[in-house]
């Protein structure tokens, strides 16, 4: 294998547990590597969600009792209280399962985080709607129709809407919680091309919705039970010699 | 067994049948109430009726002070319950953390909607007429009716801002957005037109009270129209009481008149709400 990637996201002795005792983090020491899909995958409550959630801080609207050891953007500690949240979450963009459009049209959808960061250039704007709705191969589809509103989207849409509304930000990583989950295999396959691409440019996280996902997509894979990493490496290895019986069990449909 | 069969159908229909009725039950009143003013009140009803001011000790002329004076004082209540009503529903909604603070404002809430509005109206004579010594005045029943409806906004416009789906709040964080961003160009767009049905809704109350303005802000008879804030005021339910109970020898007609006319504003602001809500309804994208 050639040099590796540099590590964009590194993840040191992490541990975290909500207040109601629900899915909960233990003692997760995982390293993201850029211009690579990293496949978190595992049961349902195994922490993929919360693990996302901690990279964006998006954790902090949850009610969380307990923090403990380091996330690292580029050597920089986010869990650090004084961290930016406005500008970590512009850094790191999230797509979630259920593709949630905001109630405007599909333009305003993609200008609404530019516009929220101050971004006012209408020529600025339009440049990154049409950039970032090709990215997500959408822009054919809904060329004629951006003043529309975003629900009117097909399911699929939406969800590449989603995609594109975090590309338009520029973040340089890009977590993704089982976007496909509820798209059809085409939408599933247009979304999946659309990550090979960008993989390129972005640093991407992503909890896919099925172990095939996951094997097809993953440059890297760590697979997550209970709280814990239990196996982690390169997803060419993981998905065809993996080390712990549990990984094999699960890959294999044993359980889960 | 098919007897049983047959005596349960019975049973079914008997049990709609008072169903029906309790539910036609509640539109009699309404009907009739309706019914009876518009049909008694609309011949007393003029051009003379709606813009002059009352002469001959009330027994003639029109109601325009009191019109004006309802409206004014309705709008004035406006003025001080929305910043105020919406301001504290977006608190408890958005930013209060649930702890004992926040169940004493919600049990402040709830009780503030249960005291009598005569209650209020001896509450403002002390507060506003005369240890502010607002004097018997259209501000001073503003306000008055202000603390009265601010219950009824707060709850509604919380309950508009709560039902605007979490997962709008969540993708506009996650998109850098803060929390007051969120609110105001997500959150509170939405929840507009609940809002704005509490709120009509509240006015429409408010409007239609007589015991809050009894002590703070109606005058018997005052023909001229109120010119300033610091004015007292005719309005339509005090003006429907006097002429009712405190004048002998009032023609009927001008009762029932006055009455519509109540009616008729109260009516127009409750369409106007059902009309924000159905048109909002039909827009929504959630």
């Amino acid at each position: 294998m050639s040099n590796p990637d540099p590590v964009k996201v590194s993840i040191q002795h992490l541990s975290l547990a909500y207040s109601d005792g629900k899915e909960s983090l233990r003692n997760v020491s995982l390293d993201v590597r850029s211009h690579a899909i990293t496949v978190l995958f595992g049961p349902a409550g195994g922490g993929k969600s919360t693990l996302l959630r901690t990279i964006n801080r998006l954790n902090d609207l949850t009610d969380v009792v307990h923090v403990s050891g380091s996330v690292r953007l580029d050597g920089e500690d986010i869990l650090d209280p004084a961290t930016d949240l406005i500008s970590l979450r512009r850094r790191v963009g999230m797509v979630f399962a259920r593709p949630v459009v905001l109630p405007m049209s599909v333009r305003q959808n993609l200008t609404y985080g530019l516009e929220l960061a101050g971004e006012r250039n209408p020529a600025r704007l339009a440049e990154l709607v049409e950039r970032s709705l090709r990215a997500a191969a959408l822009w054919e589809e809904v060329e004629g129709r951006l003043d529309d509103p975003a629900i009117s989207l097909s399911g699929g849409q939406q969800q590449r809407l989603c995609l594109a509304r975090v590309l338009a930000l520029e973040p340089e990583v890009i977590m993704l919680d089982e976007p496909t989950s509820g798209l059809d295999p085409i939408s599933t396959g247009k979304v999946e091309t659309s990550l090979q691409e960008l993989k390129h440019e972005y640093t991407l996280l992503l909890v896919p919705h099925s172990v095939q996902q996951a094997a097809r997509t993953a440059d890297y894979a760590a697979f997550m039970l209970e709280g814990e990493l239990i196996e982690f490496g390169p997803g060419k290895d993981l998905f065809t010699r993996p080390q712990e019986q549990r990984t094999e069990d699960y890959i294999e449909g044993r359980f889960g | 067994m098919a007897l049983n069969a047959q005596r349960r159908r019975i049973t079914q229909q008997v049990g709609f049948g008072v169903l029906l009725l309790a539910a036609l039950l509640t539109v009699l009143p309404i009907a009739l109430i309706v019914g009876l003013i518009l049909w008694r009140g609309a011949p007393a009803i003029s051009l003379e009726f709606l813009t002059a001011a009352p002469r001959d000790g009330m027994k003639a002329g029109g109601i325009l002070p009191a019109i004006v004076g309802t409206f004014w004082l309705t709008l004035g209540t406006a003025v001080v319950v929305v910043p105020f009503g919406v301001g504290a529903a977006v608190y408890l909604s958005e930013y209060a953390p649930e702890s004992r603070w926040t169940r004493l404002i919600r049990i402040a809430i709830i009780n503030l909607a249960g005291v009598p509005s005569v209650v209020y109206g001896l509450f403002g004579l002390g507060l506003f007429v005369l240890f502010l010594r607002f004097g018997t005045s259209i501000l001073a029943g503003s306000l008055t009716l202000a603390i009265m409806t601010l219950p009824v906004i707060i709850s509604t416009a919380e309950e508009a801002l709560r039902a605007v789906p979490q997962s709008f709040r969540v993708v506009s964080i996650s998109l850098g957005g803060t929390q007051w961003q969120t609110i105001r160009r997500v959150v509170l767009p939405q929840a507009v037109p609940g809002i704005l049905t509490g709120v009509i809704l509240g006015l429409e109350r408010a409007a239609g009270e007589t015991a809050p303005i009894l002590f703070t802000a109606a005058a018997f008879f005052l023909p001229r129209l109120p010119g300033s804030p610091f004015d007292a005021t005719m309005a339509l339910p005090y003006h429907l009481f006097v002429i009712s109970t405190q004048v002998p020898g009032m023609p009927i007609q001008l009762q029932y008149g006055t009455a519509a006319v109540l009616l008729g504003f109260v009516l127009v602001m409750n369409l106007l709400a059902t009309v924000v809500r159905s048109r909002a309804r039909a827009r929504r994208q959630w």
